[in-house]
């Protein structure tokens, strides 16, 4: 298959593989986030820990956005959803991720109007079939996400159709990171950048990561070759004890973003002055609200929403796993009270979250004696 | 959910403890797993001789016989390839063939919903005819009943059938050894694909057709060339053949290690799966099975399969090892590899 199986040439691999083995050598080790959680899924999917040098640990960031959204939100948009008329339409990414009384899915099971989309679009289109009902879009994602919800508001006004809302719950990724790097127990040695947010922001929103923290990070893509070649490049700079900001993902991100997707969210979405995020607790300037001049369109403010913050337990440790300091199996819930079919914790609820990753790919490879006669 | 053997009534402990019903108890993976082995089981099976099959084994006056049923509730009724009520047909055709057994004859139990147009029944019932006129097998009676409009949709159809079983072969899990040969019957993932896409709601569209079919033909030359080597057999539907494949593994107690390059899988399916964030594992098919057979016979056994018109796309897609035992491992051609789960709940697409 064109477009995918390039970057999956085993040769290519084999060969990339030696060069990260050659450049990471024996002495130190070196830790690597990678911020995306499409990043984190590709590391498990493709068993990339099994071609990576022991001393080169990756550490899963915070770019899941149905990780880190606090259920408490969940749990509002769900309660607008109970009034007759409103259909809830969400990615298929939501589907599972549970509120209080229950996920959007199980909601649908005991008779919600809840419907499956592919793009917010998709959604407009639902409200123009359906005349009588309102149908809100629970919007979910970064910026990767955020433009064609703008673009689909937009749409919306032109249009002046009114049976059709926006349930924002859009975030924006440099505050995750800056909330990474400022916490105390952070030891990060490079980041791999996220591939899909930059596409739209572009590369020059991390120039601070390198010339403040000292940090070199590259944007990559998400297929195996797209990854290790990131890892040669990260490596290459923490040898010459460089921080610069690459771009390896040439062939999707442009260095300066895309200008039209970036008007898009400024005409629609403003920030919040703050927002909770799962696991990391409040982040100053993190999300996106609708304007007021969308607000017709906003269901945050067309509706009563209860607004009421959920916490997650006390022994869920989401927050040192989401910033690196615990690998997911060493979470005392992990593969016990927290499992991917009954998730406690965020980063269990979406398989781009690291413990679901490693739940579902890896955790049981450990009982493994070896690899090496596979295959 | 059938028992091979015998049935007797001693106290079980219910350990189904999920407080109600959810689509993931019918999605096949492990919900589905959880109800029939915490609840249907000890309550209707008594103490269970064995793992769960396809079909149950029933010794009639000396006759073994081989016995199934399945449900079909299919949204939309129509699509490339198929329709309800072939399914309904082929499904309960492939249970018992993937059991060691010929379908001889079929009942079939229609639910309607009240309003359903006599077309769309009428152009099933011809399906159902027809798609047991290819699978050589009697459909020998039936009941209908009908509901209230809205408590149904449209129509579901169940079959029963049974089987005479098949020469000397016997499916057990736990006859399965390190070493044996993991074999699949042609590409993965056409049926559930073709469903998702014909649903409408992706705006995607693709050249595919859902594989439902019986698998018969394929079965008994397998069978013929390989009978005593075969140790197990399963028609991956719902839940895909991760699914399939992990209950093997748990039945059986041994690792299952899968090569990658080695699935067939089409390049609309993958393309699709790429897109939607899906494993064709995962995926549900209808016309295929995955068997395990003896490492002597594998040779035999592939090519037999392969001379069948509609098996030239078998493969030998993996093998059993001691470990990672309870587990399926997934190896890939550049030497990663990843555990593959059952499904839980549905396949759902991922966009962000």
């Amino acid at each position: 298959m064109r477009f995918v199986d390039e970057f999956r040439e085993p040769e290519l691999i084999s060969k990339t593989a030696e060069e990260i083995r050659r450049l990471a050598g024996t002495e130190r080790q070196y830790r690597m986030m990678e911020v995306c959680g499409g990043h984190t899924h590709a590391i498990y999917r493709f068993g990339l820990k099994d071609i990576l040098p022991e001393n080169i640990e990756l550490i899963h960031g915070p770019g899941c956005p149905v990780c880190v959204l606090p259920m408490g939100r969940i749990d509002d948009g769900l309660a607008i959803a109970q009034r007759p008329e409103i259909i809830f339409a969400a990615f298929g990414d939501m589907m599972r991720v549970p509120g209080t009384q229950g996920s959007p899915l199980e909601h649908k099971a005991r008779g919600m109007d809840v419907r499956i989309v592919y793009s917010p679009s998709d959604a407009l289109k639902l409200a123009r079939l359906n005349p009588e009902k309102h149908v809100m879009f629970f919007a979910i994602g970064f910026e990767t996400t955020a433009p064609s919800t703008a673009l689909t508001l937009m749409r919306a006004k032109a249009e002046g159709i009114r049976n059709f809302s926006v349930f924002s719950n859009h975030v924006t990724i440099i505050p995750a990171i800056r909330a990474i790097l400022d916490s105390p127990d952070m030891r990060l040695d490079a980041f791999i950048g996220p591939g899909h947010v930059s596409t739209v922001i572009g590369c020059r929103p991390y120039e601070w990561i390198a010339a403040n923290e000292h940090k070199p990070i590259v944007v990559s893509g998400f297929e195996p070759l797209d990854m290790l070649q990131s890892v040669v490049m990260l490596l290459n700079q923490l040898r010459r004890g460089e921080a610069r900001v690459e771009n390896q993902y040439k062939r999707v991100v442009p260095w300066e973003g895309n200008r039209a997707a970036l008007r898009a969210m400024a005409e629609v979405f403003q920030l919040r002055p703050y927002f909770e995020w799962r696991g990391l607790g409040f982040i100053s300037q993190s999300a996106l609200r609708l304007r007021d001049t969308y607000a017709e369109w906003d269901a945050e403010q067309r509706f009563d929403i209860p607004g009421v913050r959920v916490t997650d337990p006390q022994a869920a440790q989401c927050g040192e796993v989401l910033k690196g300091v615990l690998k997911p199996h060493q979470c005392k819930l992990f593969g016990r009270e927290c499992t991917p079919e009954h998730p406690i914790g965020a980063l269990m609820v979406s398989s781009e979250g690291s413990c679901a990753a490693y739940f579902n790919y890896e955790h049981r490879k450990a009982v493994l004696t070896s690899l090496s006669s596979m295959a | 959910m059938s028992t091979q053997g015998t049935t007797e009534a001693k106290p079980v402990p219910i350990r189904f403890r999920d407080s109600q019903i959810e689509m993931a108890h019918g999605a096949g993976g492990k919900a589905s797993r959880r109800l029939v082995e915490g609840l249907f089981a000890p309550l209707l099976f008594g103490n269970i001789p064995g793992p769960l099959g396809d079909a149950a084994l029933v010794d009639i006056s000396g006759a073994r016989v081989a016995v199934t049923t399945d449900s079909f509730v299919v949204k939309p009724l129509t699509f490339p390839g198929g329709s309800i009520g072939e399914l309904a047909v082929n499904g309960t055709v492939n249970d018992l063939a993937v059991s060691g057994a010929r379908a001889e004859a079929l009942v079939v139990s229609y639910v309607l919903e009240a309003g359903l147009p006599t077309s769309i029944l009428e152009a099933e019932v011809r399906a159902m005819a027809r798609a047991a006129r290819e699978a050589g097998v009697r459909i020998a009676g039936g009941d209908t009943k009908v509901v209230e409009h809205g408590k149904a949709d449209q129509m579901y159809i169940t079959t029963t059938g049974i089987g005479r079983c098949l020469g000397e072969v016997a499916i057990d899990p736990c006859s399965v050894r390190p070493g044996d040969k993991i074999l699949l019957s042609g590409p993965i993932g056409d049926h559930g694909i073709t469903i998702l896409l014909a649903r409408g709601e992706l705006d995607l569209e693709a050249d595919l057709y859902s594989d439902t079919r019986s698998v018969l033909p394929l079965v008994e030359a397998l069978v013929e060339a390989a009978g005593p080597g075969i140790r197990w057999m399963r028609d991956p539907t719902r839940g895909g053949a991760a699914t399939s494949l992990n209950e093997l593994a748990c039945d059986c107690g041994l690792g299952i290690v899968l090569f990658e390059e080695q699935i067939p899988v089409r390049d609309a399916v993958r393309g699709a799966c790429e897109l939607l964030g899906l494993d064709p594992l995962h995926i549900a098919n209808e016309g295929q099975f995955l068997a395990v057979v003896a490492p002597e016979y594998a040779d035999a056994a592939i090519n037999s399969l392969r001379l069948v018109p509609g098996g030239e796309g078998s493969q030998l897609i993996g093998e059993i090892r001691e470990q990672p035992a309870g587990s399926v491992l997934v190896t890939t051609l550049y030497g990663g590899s990843r555990i593959i789960d059952m499904l839980v709940g549905d396949p759902l697409p991922r966009i962000c």
